[in-house]
């Protein structure tokens, strides 16, 4: 799946991932390829991108996350 | 007549140093306003994003309930006013301080105005006057353009947010620059609270998405965003235009400071021409007096 990254100052990252691992506001959680359409916010904490060439974190400081047709928007506030 | 000379050649000289500091103004704005306007560019999928998100999430919801876009009797007004730090750039900080005191003078007339200074510019004009504030900021929030990003401009806007939901204000107002292109910029008001309903176009209503936790929190917790949002615009906006006037003022000062080294040098050979004359018609006098 595809998964973005966005800021107001700068594009974070763009890239394809397997797992997507999130902040939520009510406790982490994961996102998988295929994921059904999700709407939902994030806490200060860590995103974590697993690509094939290994694992990236991200630090967020909460943020907006949609997940629509296998691509993942993070828009970190 | 030498002396007369000697003051255009001085002339030439200042007028010609003058036109190379325009000249290197001119080229410092370009590179930057390029700058300003990427960084424009690259604020926009986000805008664009958060906008798209918030009308597929409000588009069942009255959102006209959230504490930010209570609709109070106006009696206090906050006016955010962005300048620049710095000044050669034309018209560019007059009009904004122009307008400011048109809304206190004839739109909020009558009203309990205070204006918020972006930049040195408005808080030179402003900071004598009685409608100046800075309450509730812990430091100068008019140095913002020495470090211009997206949390300095969200603490700002999340201050004014506070003292609206507080009700010291009744509505907060920000007067800046727009940036339409390199040479022309317009002074925009634009309100910032309480929220104006933008009329959305209605999403991808098709998609049944999941909201975690619920579609009203997710609302509150984006509105604040696009806020900040907001007013990173208008201090993005306003430093592309500036950068956009200065470039314009400096060129036009760059074209009258050659005209006028063109109409000096005419002068000074003139004179130089005129002297040259009445030396040999001196001599030939004298060579004649001689010869009688």
């Amino acid at each position: 799946m595809k998964v973005e990254i966005l800021s107001p100052e700068k594009n974070i990252f763009e890239g394809e991932a397997s797992y997507v691992g999130l902040p939520g506001t009510d406790g982490s959680f994961g996102i998988l390829n295929n994921h059904a359409p999700l709407i939902t916010t994030l806490a200060k904490g860590q995103v974590r991108i697993k690509t094939d060439s290994g694992e990236q974190t991200f630090e967020v400081n909460g943020g907006t996350v949609e997940v629509l047709n296998n691509k993942v928007t993070i828009l970190a506030g | 007549m030498a002396g007369g000379l000697k003051e255009v050649r001085s002339r030439i000289t200042s007028v010609q140093s003058t036109r190379q500091i325009t000249q290197a103004m001119k080229m410092v704005s370009a590179a930057k306003l390029r700058r300003a306007q990427d960084a424009i560019t690259q604020m926009r999928p986000y805008a664009e994003k958060l906008q798209e998100i918030l009308a597929n999430v409000s588009s069942t919801l009255d959102s006209s309930e959230g504490v930010y876009s209570v609709e109070r009797e106006v009696n206090n007004v906050l006016v955010i006013a962005i300048t620049s730090n710095r000044g050669l750039c034309g018209a560019f900080n007059n009009n904004i301080v122009k307008e400011v005191k048109r809304l206190i003078a004839d739109d909020y007339a009558g009203k309990n105005v205070h204006v918020l200074s972006l930049g040195k510019k408005a808080s030179d004009a402003f900071s004598k006057t009685s409608h100046h504030t800075t309450e509730g900021y812990s430091d100068t929030p008019y140095e913002i353009f020495d470090d211009l990003t997206f949390g300095n401009a969200g603490d700002v806007a999340t201050i004014a947010m506070s003292q609206f939901a507080d009700a010291k204000y009744d509505r907060v107002v920000v007067v800046y620059n727009s940036f339409k292109n390199a040479a022309m910029q317009d002074v925009s008001t634009e309100q910032m609270l309480p929220v104006v309903a933008k009329a959305e176009k209605g999403g991808s209503a098709a998609t049944e998405y999941i909201f975690e936790p619920n579609r009203e929190e997710i609302v509150e917790n984006i509105i604040p965003n696009s806020i900040r949002l907001q007013l990173f615009k208008a201090l993005l906006d306003s430093h592309a235009s500036e950068h956009g006037a200065r470039m314009t003022a400096m060129h036009k000062a760059t074209d009258n400071a050659s005209d006028l080294l063109k109409e000096l040098k005419l002068t000074y050979n003139k004179a130089r021409q005129a002297s040259i004359t009445n030396e040999i018609l001196e001599i030939v006098g004298g060579a004649e007096a001689l010869n009688g």
